[in-house]
């Protein structure tokens, strides 16, 4: 008889690329969730809009690229860059920031970089940073998290707004939109206040809630949650969340030790923003982080060191995308200098030792 | 005994696979039926083929030698069973290659009939390098697919001292139960083995190391060691690893000692044999039987009745399929060896060889290629049981890279599949590390031989400036020559005109003068002349 041969191993593969991806994408749901519940319709509208402009561009650039369309539409990288975007826009962002967002992530950060697997830097962080930069006054529009000062929109007149660009009659920007509760705390402190006075005040003390911002400690909680998830089930390397964390902690918890009244304390940098987001969702993203174990962990703590100085000392409220471009730039360079020691091998040796020798020849 | 505190480690990664051992373990093992025709290929180990012995048309015994082992690495060859050479060419042998080997055809007479057998009762009255002799002549080779000729390996040099002698019966690749089932039935050959070569390398231990999936063997074993009372020997049950059963990954797990990667398991007092090579030792010494048989796993979905039988060297593997109650319907692949390492066979009209431990035929149809790029998840590092990096090998690897892939150990991969079994890409990472290996051996040999060449060229071109050299050199001494010459003969002609009176014309002349003196002397008295005739002679 004759057979078809192929190369070891021989047992089918179970693992895929589609879905790893797809299970980060539902551990992402119940936070998700939270967030349209606590910031209104804004969140899912900008998560359609985002997913459809994503999926629209990588087909389009696949199709350009001459690749093949299906594996890769269906892959699940690109909803994952619309949705950790989408989550990281201020609800009411224009539709157009959106896309711009959305469209530069894709196109230009992952595509012209040769596409899934070859992007050096972080898709939906690149697309952040761009509109951000490009549009400071469209990225403050963040809805109050169901606070009773507040008007709450319904779908439609969110629909309009994002779309639109016009508000209803009779609603004012201050009545719909407020500053996170970091923005807060960076303007605040600018005006002497102190993290107790800013927490207790009359008018901002209700945003903070219990530890880290009403709402977003909700929020961050579940993403916690499904992120150690995840972590468990070794989808995502635990290392990474944990340095970021650790590094976070240390140096918040570090400095309000030192002075509490001009630095928040550790649980408000844990449990605001989208750390937690960030830490089990975004610096994750295998591609453009370090691979070697120790490398995740120096890399992990380098985006936790990073956002702490930027949200501390730096001119943007919060620092995520920064801190993760920042470190997706080293991220080769950590793997380089934290290669482990190959089976009967020494310490001491050390690839490029050799490298020196091949070039002397 | 058996040291229940025995310690053992772990080593980095590793998977835990389905076994799917137990289809093939229900029935004892079988001895397959004696076929017309047996294909004797006559290089079935690494090293060196040995030179025939045979002809076509000879009639042989079993047992006895069809090649003799000139080399040092090689092992011979051995007629089976009794019956006539029909053939002798180069047929297909179950080969990654493909390629054809030089084989010997046995066409068998039935009758089974031996060579005279001389068994050794005792073999520690012999000594060690007699024990060897008899090994190698026996054409013993590692049964654990590998096959490494064993007297090479049993005899690891003056410098090296074995400690301990590791028997592996691991045997951590899915399907395979060829060593499950030896231990079982042949427990007592197995401990006497062991002895032998232990008594051979002067080990002050064994550990016979059975992967904790395989109680029946494990308790086999402890009884035979318990009857004989033996204290050196003992059982070892490890937890079930793949690939465990890799001889430097069971060396970690039972020593952690790690085997140097420039080295072997000798440079840290150790020696690792399979336990069907330990068996073959028994034989070989204390029955007096060469290797003329295996135990082969016939197992998977795609074949009726998954067994272990014991096989002649040289019987197609055709005939154990039908044995096995033949091929499922749904049958699509036929592999030799395990479904991590084994390699996949085109036909099965192809004879079992010393290294074929499984017949694996697998029903699953080879899937499309949904080769996804590299996302460096690092799923392939973190299984790695070399420690390596699979994904860096791979950029490397597929760019072509291949300085930087052995700074980066491509050599100390064992091309287990770990990291292949894992991707969630789908990328068939061992055959990029295979064609890197290829290539980097390729070019080491086309760099020797341009190396060569680049000698002979220096060679050349040295005799040729040399000849240059000596060319000029004589050129220059034939010029001084003719300069000398002349400036002879300018000093000669400086001297005057009576230098250049020709000899011819001064004999002539002098001729004429002794005329002339003759005729005077002739008028006047005989001492003038004389005279006359002197001067004549000194003008010349």
């Amino acid at each position: 008889m004759q057979f078809k041969t192929a190369t070891s191993p021989h047992s089918p593969q179970q693992n895929s690329v589609q879905t790893l991806m797809f299970k980060v994408l539902l551990a992402m749901i119940p936070g998700t969730i939270a967030m349209i519940m606590f910031f209104g319709w804004g969140v899912l509208i900008n998560i359609i809009l985002a997913s459809v402009t994503a999926l629209s561009a990588e087909a389009l650039m696949l199709w350009i690229r001459k690749r093949p369309i299906k594996p890769y539409i269906t892959d699940g990288s690109a909803l994952l860059t619309a949705a950790l975007l989408a989550l990281a826009l201020p609800q009411l962002a224009p539709w157009w920031l959106t896309v711009i967002g959305t469209l530069f992530a894709i196109v230009v950060a992952k595509h012209l970089y040769g596409g899934l697997g070859f992007n050096p830097f972080n898709p939906a962080m690149v697309g952040y940073v761009v509109v951000i930069i490009s549009f400071p006054k469209e990225m403050t529009q963040w809805v109050p998290p169901l606070l009773e000062a507040y008007t709450q929109l319904s779908f439609s007149e969110t629909l309009r707004i994002i779309f639109g660009g016009e508000l209803p009659l009779t609603y004012t920007w201050d009545a719909i939109t407020m500053a996170t509760p970091l923005d807060t705390v960076k303007t605040q402190l600018g005006l002497e206040l102190s993290i107790h006075e800013i927490e207790t005040h009359k008018e901002y003390g209700p945003m903070f809630g219990a530890i880290g911002g009403f709402g977003w400690e909700w929020v961050n909680g579940l993403f916690l949650a499904t992120g150690l998830y995840l972590a468990l089930k070794g989808i995502i390397d635990w290392r990474i969340p944990a340095g970021m964390i650790a590094a976070l902690l240390v140096l918040s918890n570090t400095f309000a030790l030192y002075d509490y009244a001009s630095f928040a304390p550790p649980t408000f940098h844990l449990f605001s923003g989208g750390i937690m987001l960030a830490a089990f969702f975004i610096a994750t993203d295998p591609i453009t982080a370090a691979t070697t174990t120790k490398g995740r962990w120096l890399y992990g703590m380098g985006i936790g060191i990073f956002i702490f100085i930027i949200r501390t000392w730096g001119s943007y409220p919060d620092g995520i995308a920064f801190a993760v471009i920042l470190m997706n730039m080293a991220a080769p360079l950590l793997d380089y200098y934290t290669m482990p020691r190959a089976f009967g091998h020494s310490w001491t040796e050390f690839p490029h030792h050799h490298k020196v020798d091949d070039d002397d020849e | 005994m058996t040291r229940s505190s025995q310690q053992l480690w772990h080593f980095h990664g590793g998977l835990k696979l389905d076994s799917n051992k137990a289809m093939s373990t229900a029935s004892p093992i079988v001895k397959a039926r004696l076929p017309k025709q047996l294909i004797i290929p006559t290089q079935q180990h690494i090293g060196e083929a040995g030179q025939l012995l045979v002809k076509v048309g000879d009639k042989v015994l079993k047992g006895q030698a069809l090649t003799d082992c000139t080399e040092y690495v090689s092992a011979p060859i051995h007629a089976p069973t009794s019956g006539h050479i029909v053939e002798i060419a180069e047929l297909p042998a179950p080969h990654p290659s493909g390629l054809n080997t030089l084989c010997v055809v046995l066409e068998t007479d039935g009758e089974d009939k031996w060579l005279d057998l001389q068994p050794i009762r005792h073999p520690n009255t012999k000594s060690p390098a007699e024990l060897r002799q008899l090994i190698r002549k026996a054409g013993i080779v590692g049964l654990g697919g590998a096959a490494f000729p064993t007297a090479v390996k049993v005899n690891p040099g003056p410098e090296s001292h074995i400690e301990t002698l590791i028997i592996n019966g691991a045997e951590c690749e899915p399907y395979i139960s060829c060593d499950d089932m030896l231990m079982r039935e042949y427990a007592q050959e197995l401990v006497s083995g062991c002895g032998i070569i232990q008594y051979m390398v002067s080990a002050t231990h064994c550990l016979i190391a059975v992967e904790d999936n395989k109680p029946e063997a494990i308790s086999a074993i402890k009884a035979v060691i318990k009857e004989r009372a033996l204290h050196t020997i003992e059982v070892v049950s490890i937890p079930t690893l793949y690939p465990t059963g890799g001889e430097k990954q069971l060396i970690k797990v039972l020593t952690h000692k790690e085997v140097p990667s420039d080295g072997l398991p000798s440079d840290i007092g150790l020696l690792v044999q399979n336990v069907g090579t330990a068996v073959a030792v028994h034989k070989a010494i204390v029955l007096g039987e060469p290797l003329l048989s295996r135990i082969v796993t016939i197992t998977g979905e795609g074949v009726n009745q998954p067994q272990n039988m014991d096989v002649l060297i040289g019987t197609p593997m055709s005939e154990l399929i039908e044995q096995a109650g033949g091929y499922h319907a749904d049958a699509s692949k036929l592999i030799m060896g395990g479904p991590m390492m084994g390699f996949s066979l085109q036909t099965d009209h192809l004879p079992v060889t010393k290294g074929c431990n499984c017949l694996l035929v697998e029903n699953t149809p080879p899937a499309p290629p949904a080769t996804m790029p590299c996302i460096r998840c690092g799923a392939c590092a973190t299984v790695c049981p070399a420690q390596l990096l699979p994904q860096q090998l791979f950029w490397m690897a597929s760019s072509k890279n291949f300085d930087l892939v052995q700074d980066y150990h491509l050599f100390d991969c064992i091309e287990c599949g770990c990291c292949s079994q894992v991707c969630p890409s789908q990328i068939p990472l061992v055959q990029y590390y295979r064609f890197a290996k290829t290539e980097i051996w390729n070019q080491e040999r086309d760099r020797i031989k341009s190396d060569h060449a680049r000698v002979r060229h220096d060679f050349r071109q040295a005799r040729m400036d040399r000849e240059k050299v000596e060319r000029a050199e004589k050129l220059r001494k034939k010029k001084e020559l003719l300069e000398k010459k002349k400036q002879a003969e300018a000093a000669q002609k400086a001297d005057g005109n009576e230098a250049q009176i020709d000899p011819k014309k001064a004999a002539i002349e002098a001729a004429m003068k002794r005329v002339q003196a003759k005729k005077a002397a002739q008028k006047t008295d005989s001492q003038s002349s004389q005279v006359n005739n002197q001067a004549g002679n000194d003008e010349k």
